[in-house]
C-alpha cells in the first residue's frame, strides 16, 4: 500500500531535505501498522508523541490502509 | 505587604497594609475577589463604578521559575462579566517586589480626555511604596513603540511600564493592557476582555514602577520554598515540551499550528473549516526556519519576563535581518493568519506589530477581521486589506470603531450569523466541533471564550496528562471543570500557565508549585487543595457573572456550530446543554 506521510518539528531530521509538514509517499506491505511505518522511516518510538491517521490520533498498533494520510509529531505544546 | 487604592476622580491614593482577609490571595484569586466584592455587577464597565485591579501572583517576584505574572481584573466591557487577564512582564515582578499585593484603580478622572500616569516607587524612609501622578497627555493617541522609549528616557532604566494604547483611549472592547518586554518594547499583554479600555476610561494611561530599592517578596519558610522551587525547576528542565531547546524554546507557541491542522481543529476562514492549506507556511517550524535563513543562524526563543526558564517568545525577522515583530504567538499567528485565510508570515507579523502599537488584543482583532471577511468587506486572504483594517482601528474611523468593538459587535453591525464568540468574546484558535472539551471551556468559562481558562487541548490533542478522544463529548464536562479549577489555582500562584505542561506529567513538579506557595504564605496546602482553592475562585467569579446577568443561558456555543458540520471530520458541537450546565452546578 501507498501512504502519504508528514513528519513535523524535530522529526524532519530523519529524512533528507524535508521541511516540517511536507508530504512524501511511503510504500509498505498490506498489513503494516503505525509501528511498522515508524520502523521503515527509522524514527525512534520514544521521539514520537502523537500520530494522526486521516486526522485522528491512533496508537502504534493501528492497522494502516492504502491511501492513508499519516502525520507524526514529537512532544509539542503551545497555547 | 501593601494594598494600594488610587482614586482617579480626585487624584488621590491610599497605601494601606494588606487586609488579613486577603493575605492568602494572589493573582487571579486576588483580582476576582476584589472585583466581586467591590464592583457593582450591573455597573457600566467604562463608568466610574468599575474598578481595575492589578495583583501579582503568590510567588511572583521570588526566584520561583517562570512566575513573573500579573493578573488584571475588572468588569469586562467585552463580555459584561468578570475578567481576569494575565500577563508576563518585569512589571509583575516589580509590583511584587514593592510588596504590593493589590493595586486598585477606582473612580474616573473628571476632565474628559485628560490622561494621567502613575509612578510607584519605594519610599525607603517610610518603608512603603509611594504613589505620584503625572500628566500623560503628551502620550495620547500615539504609537506605543514611539511612547515607551520616551517614558524610559524620562524615568530611567530601572522601571517597568503598564498602560493602554490608543485602543484603550477609544474605549474599544478589544483593547488590552500592555506591559514592557525585556527589550523594553510594548509587546506583552493582558490582552483579553477590553481591560485596556477600563484603564483608559479612568483617565489612566500608564503605570510606571521603579524597582530601585524595593525590598522584595518576604518568604515565610525559606527551606520549604526552596524545596518547591527546585522541584519545579527540575520538572520544567526535564519535560520535553518545556526544557531548553525543547518544543517551546525552539519553535515557540506557534508550533501548535501544524498539529491543530492535522487534527482538523485549526479554525480556518472564520471557523468554516478545521484545516488550512497554508498551515505549514505559518507554523512555528516555518518561523524557526525562516529566521535561520534570514539571519544565517539558528535563533532560539527568549523569555517574556525575568526568571522564565521555558523561554517561548519568538521574534520574526525581515528579509534583511532586521526585526519585524515580537512575538508571533500561536494565537496571534492563527487569528491574523489561518482564521483570515492569510498564509504570509511577513504580513501576519506586520499586524502583530500594529496590534502591539495600538494596544489591541490580537485574538479579538483576528476573530473580528474573520467575521468582517465573512461579511464580504474584504475577501479572505487579503492581507493588505486586513492590515488596512487594523490601521482603521488606530484612526478611530466609524469602521475602525466597529472593528474595535470586537467579534460579536462587528458581526451584528454587518449582519453576520457565523460569529465565533461566547459571552461576546471572540473564540481562540481551537475548533469546538473538532475538540469538544475546549468547546465546553469556551461555553462555560467565567471569562467568555477563553482557551486558557481550561486547556483540555493538553489531553485531547497533545497527549499531555493522558490521551482523550477530541471528538467525543463523553466525560468532557468533568475534564473541563477539573482544568478550569486547576487553572484558577495556577493563575493565583503567579506561575505562567505553561508550567502545566510539565507538572501535569511530573507529579513532583505539582508538589513543587504547592510548596513554593506554602513557603511564601505559610499555608499548609497539599496538591489536593489545588482544585478546592481554584474552585473557590471560580465560584466567586460565577456569582459575579450571574448578578451581572450572565447565567447559564449564556454558557452556550454559537448556534452555527450546532448545525453546520465542520470539515474534515464533519462534526457539529454535540455536547448537551445539560452537560454544559454540570460544569458549574457540580463544581
Amino acid at each position: 500500500m501507498r501512504l502519504r506521510v508528514k513528519l513535523f518539528a524535530f522529526l524532519t531530521r530523519y529524512r533528507d531535505n524535508l521541511s516540517s509538514g511536507m508530504p512524501f509517499e511511503v510504500d509498505l506491505p498490506e498489513d503494516a501498522t503505525v509501528a511498522d511505518l515508524l520502523r521503515a522511516l527509522q524514527v525512534p518510538d520514544e521521539e514520537v508523541k502523537m500520530t494522526f491517521v486521516n486526522g485522528l490520533a491512533q496508537s502504534e498498533d493501528w492497522p494502516l490502509k492504502d491511501g492513508d494520510e499519516v502525520g507524526i509529531f514529537p512532544p509539542i505544546a503551545g497555547g | 505587604m501593601w494594598f494600594i487604592r488610587v482614586n482617579m476622580t480626585d487624584l488621590t491614593s491610599r497605601v494601606e497594609p494588606l487586609p488579613d482577609a486577603y493575605k492568602h490571595l494572589g493573582g487571579r484569586g486576588m483580582t476576582s475577589t476584589i472585583v466581586a466584592k467591590e464592583v457593582p455587577p450591573l455597573c457600566h464597565p467604562l463608568g466610574p463604578n468599575n474598578k481595575l485591579v492589578f495583583a501579582p501572583g503568590i510567588v511572583t517576584g521570588t526566584p520561583a521559575p517562570t512566575s513573573a505574572r500579573v493578573s488584571a481584573g475588572a468588569k469586562s466591557p467585552l463580555t459584561g462579566g468578570i475578567k481576569e487577564t494575565n500577563g508576563g512582564s518585569s512589571w509583575a515582578a516589580d509590583l511584587a517586589d514593592m510588596q504590593v499585593r493589590a493595586l486598585v484603580i477606582e473612580g474616573q478622572a473628571k476632565k474628559n480626555g485628560k490622561l494621567w500616569g502613575l509612578h510607584l516607587a519605594w519610599d525607603a524612609a517610610a518603608s512603603q511604596p509611594k504613589v505620584e501622578f503625572f500628566d500623560a497627555n503628551e502620550y495620547a493617541g500615539k504609537d506605543l513603540f514611539e511612547v515607551f522609549p520616551k517614558i524610559y528616557a524620562k524615568y530611567g532604566d530601572t522601571i517597568s511600564i503598564s498602560g493602554c494604547g490608543v485602543a484603550g483611549e477609544y474605549g474599544y472592547g478589544n483593547a488590552g493592557i500592555v506591559y514592557n518586554d525585556p527589550a523594553k518594547r510594548p509587546t506583552r499583554y493582558s490582552g483579553r476582555g477590553g481591560l485596556g479600555s477600563v484603564m483608559g476610561s479612568k483617565g489612566l494611561k500608564f503605570i510606571v514602577l521603579n524597582r530601585e530599592g524595593t525590598p522584595g517578596v518576604p518568604v515565610m519558610d525559606e527551606a520549604l520554598f526552596d524545596q518547591g522551587r527546585k522541584k519545579m525547576i527540575d520538572a520544567l528542565r526535564t519535560h520535553d515540551i518545556t526544557k531548553p531547546k525543547g518544543a517551546l524554546n525552539t519553535y515557540g507557541t506557534a508550533v501548535l499550528i501544524n498539529i491543530m491542522n492535522e487534527a482538523g481543529g485549526l479554525p480556518t476562514r472564520n471557523f468554516s473549516s478545521g484545516r488550512f492549506e497554508g498551515a505549514a507556511k505559518i507554523a512555528g517550524e516555518a518561523i524557526f526556519e525562516g529566521n535561520k535563513q534570514r539571519l544565517g543562524k539558528e535563533l532560539y526563543n527568549h523569555a517574556c519576563s525575568p526568571g522564565c526558564i521555558i523561554q517561548c517568545s519568538n521574534t520574526w525577522h525581515n528579509p534583511d535581518g532586521t526585526e519585524a515583530a515580537s512575538c508571533v504567538e500561536y494565537e496571534s499567528d492563527w487569528a491574523l493568519g489561518a482564521n483570515c485565510g492569510i498564509d504570509n508570515l511577513d504580513d501576519i507579523a506586520t499586524m502583530v506589530k500594529l496590534c502591539n502599537a495600538y494596544g489591541l488584543d490580537t485574538i479579538e482583532t483576528g476573530a473580528t477581521i474573520g467575521v468582517i471577511m465573512e461579511a464580504g468587506v474584504i475577501p479572505f486572504g487579503d492581507s493588505q486589506g486586513a492590515i488596512n483594517l487594523v490601521h482603521e482601528m488606530d484612526k478611530g474611523t466609524p469602521l475602525g470603531r466597529i472593528l474595535g468593538g470586537g467579534t460579536a459587535f462587528a458581526g451584528k453591525a454587518y449582519g453576520v450569523t457565523r460569529v465565533p464568540a461566547v459571552k461576546g468574546q471572540g473564540m481562540p484558535a481551537y475548533e469546538p466541533r473538532a475538540v469538544k472539551g475546549i468547546g465546553i471551556t469556551y461555553a462555560t468559562s467565567t471569562m467568555g471564550a477563553d482557551h486558557t481558562a481550561g486547556y483540555t487541548i493538553a489531553p485531547e490533542i497533545l497527549g499531555v496528562s493522558g490521551k482523550q478522544d477530541p471528538l467525543t463529548p463523553e466525560g468532557k464536562a468533568a475534564l473541563s471543570r477539573g482544568f478550569q479549577a486547576a487553572t484558577a489555582f495556577i493563575d493565583t500562584s503567579g506561575h505562567c500557565l505553561f508550567i502545566a505542561f510539565a507538572i501535569l506529567d511530573i507529579a513532583s513538579g505539582m508538589e513543587g508549585m504547592v510548596e513554593e506557595c506554602n513557603g511564601v504564605l505559610g499555608t499548609k496546602w497539599t496538591t489536593a487543595d489545588i482544585g478546592r482553592v481554584g474552585a473557590e475562585v471560580l465560584k466567586t467569579e460565577r456569582a459575579f457573572n450571574e448578578a451581572a446577568g450572565l447565567g447559564k443561558e449564556t454558557d452556550r456555543i454559537p448556534e452555527f456550530m450546532r448545525t453546520e458540520p465542520l470539515p474534515p471530520h464533519n462534526q457539529v458541537f454535540d455536547v448537551l446543554d445539560e452537560a454544559l450546565d454540570t460544569v458549574y452546578s457540580e463544581l
